[in-house]
């Protein structure tokens, strides 16, 4: 079976000013249709960057990505992308409703699918009394709420989520990661969801990618084998959740510091190791 | 109810102050040149008569409306352009600043001896005055989007006619109002100065007629009315930009709740 989403020999080299950075060395990794990935690498290590090129938002400098077996140069209609910065990304301009709603209308529905689809999506996400609201009559949360939603509205074969609660304070931070487990249960849609928080990776993904310090190449892959119904008091406190964590971090570390072997870097752990 | 009486006496209290000091200061003119505000006012309803708005207001409304509503299209467009295209803003952005820095009363003379004295000749003077601050306010404005709305756009596939009605327009409108109410000021004085160079009609060329005939009084009350109708028009301006901006208004006092 094909892989929903392949990325291989994804490499990405900013040009400019004298100056030339590369953010992503060399990436291979996959992700099939219905799985929840996270991506997680330390701090700035072309994360964005990665996504971006996934998202068609960049060329990639060399290696392609696959959406379906199809190669992605532009932004695939089968991608929804949601940004970090949900105050920027929602058009202060249009109605809670409208926002949502604008993608779709490039699309070929009639008016009453759409109708349809806003209302579903609106409701997904808890905010159908919000439709009528400006975005930034909203606290950041409930706004970024209406991003999953435009997204949702859209009905991707992949959701982009870039580190999508980075900006948001804790207890709203629980709520959306519940919410997107639950959309994802749910609807049975794919995620890649990068972020930089250790701890969201584990508790939000089936698998883990993680990243080196940039220029970025695949640290390690690993599976997490929680069980699917996960909920923040139990999972959290769960002995394989923080051996999984504490994995997860000495790679991160391990990362930073560049010890591994290349070798190392590249074999693919399914087993995730016990202690 | 009381805050709005209130918010009245506010707007009323200074226009009524200024007033009264004139009418006192005036009382007692024999200045022929400085008539007292009481023979102003006494003369304006036999000058202005509905007659007179009909042949001189009228048209000079006509002009303004034609050289403003000429400039904010071609403004917005152009400045459409050069603000989403890095290289022709290179191009055109020094050639602009010069254009813009000749003061458009000067150019006059210049456009009646390619465009007459006509109705055509005022409106491409205040279309050519007007149309710099709409069209470098729109070039600041498409300029700034936000990259990340951009983003947004194109990962939606947005794109096209779409992305410059719900996006592009959308985004830059607070400056391009912001252009757009310079020029209405300028538009003014443009339609008064053209009427006044040539002209067998409108508020510009009234005012003159009335000084060169000595009828002083009606000259002050062509004044009056010039005031009244900068004022009407800055009135309409507020409401559409409120209505078009209200999003706007909203979202900066949101902005300053909570930073």
């Amino acid at each position: 079976m094909h892989a929903l989403l392949d990325v291989s020999g994804l490499k990405k080299v900013y040009e400019g000013s004298g100056r030339r950075v590369e953010a992503v060395r060399d990436l291979t990794f996959t992700v099939d249709a219905g799985e929840l990935v996270c991506l997680v690498g330390p701090s700035g290590c072309g994360k964005t960057t990665l996504l971006k090129c996934m998202g068609g938002l960049l060329t990639p400098t060399a290696g392609e990505v696959l959406l379906g077996g199809r190669k992605v140069s532009g932004p695939p209609p089968g991608m929804a992308f949601v940004f970090q910065e949900y105050g920027r990304s929602l058009f202060p301009w249009m109605r809670v409703g409208e926002n949502v709603e604008l993608p779709l209308k490039q699309k070929d529905l009639s008016k009453a699918r759409r109708r349809e689809l806003v209302a579903d999506a609106l409701e997904s996400v808890g905010l159908t009394d919000a439709a009528g609201a400006y975005p930034w009559q909203l606290s950041g949360g409930m706004q970024q709420r209406v991003a999953i939603a435009r997204a949702l509205a859209y009905e991707p074969e992949v959701l982009l989520m870039d580190e999508p609660f980075a900006a948001v304070d804790a207890q709203t931070r629980a709520d959306l990661e519940d919410l997107v487990r639950g959309l994802w249960r749910e609807r049975g849609i794919t995620i890649l969801f990068v972020t930089h928080d250790i701890d969201e990776a584990v508790y939000l993904g089936e698998r883990v990618v993680v990243l080196s310090a940039s220029p970025t190449v695949v640290q390690e892959q690993l599976k997490v084998d929680l069980p699917v119904e996960r909920d923040q008091l139990h999972t959290r406190v769960a002995p394989r959740f923080a051996e999984l964590r504490t994995h997860v971090y000495e790679q991160i570390q391990a990362a930073k510091r560049g010890t591994l072997p290349v070798q190392d870097r590249l074999t693919k752990t399914d087993t995730p190791p016990l202690h | 109810m009381r805050r709005a009486l209130l918010r009245l006496l506010f707007v009323v209290a200074l226009p009524a102050v200024l007033l009264t000091v004139w009418w006192l200061a005036s009382d007692g003119s024999t200045n022929v040149f400085w008539p007292p505000l009481r023979t102003i006012l006494k003369t304006f309803p036999d000058v202005w008569t509905a007659d007179r708005f009909r042949t001189d207001v009228l048209p000079s409304v006509l002009r303004l409306t034609a050289g403003y509503a000429a400039a904010a299209v071609a403004g917005i467009a152009l400045g459409t352009v050069i603000g989403s295209y890095r290289r022709v803003r290179a191009v055109c952005e020094p050639v602009l600043e010069f254009l813009r820095a000749v003061p458009p009363p000067v150019l006059v003379p210049v456009i009646m001896l390619f465009a007459g004295i006509g109705d055509t000749m005022k409106i491409v003077v205040i279309a050519s005055g007007c149309v710099w601050p709409i069209l470098l306010n729109t070039v600041e404005g498409v300029r700034a989007v936000d990259p990340v709305m951009k983003e947004t756009a194109l990962s939606y596939g947005i794109t096209g006619a779409a992305r410059l009605r719900s996006l592009v327009l959308r985004s830059a409108s607070p400056q391009i109002f912001t252009g757009l109410r310079q020029a209405l000021s300028i538009g003014i004085i443009l339609m008064v100065i053209s009427e006044m160079f040539a002209g067998t009609d409108g508020l510009g060329y009234t005012v003159v007629q009335f000084q060169r005939s000595f009828a002083v009084p009606d000259m002050w009350t062509g004044i009056l009315v010039l005031g009244m109708l900068g004022f009407l028009l800055s009135v309409v301006f507020q409401v559409v930009e409120r209505r078009v901006l209200g999003w706007y208004h909203g979202l900066r006092a949101a902005g300053r709740r909570s930073p």
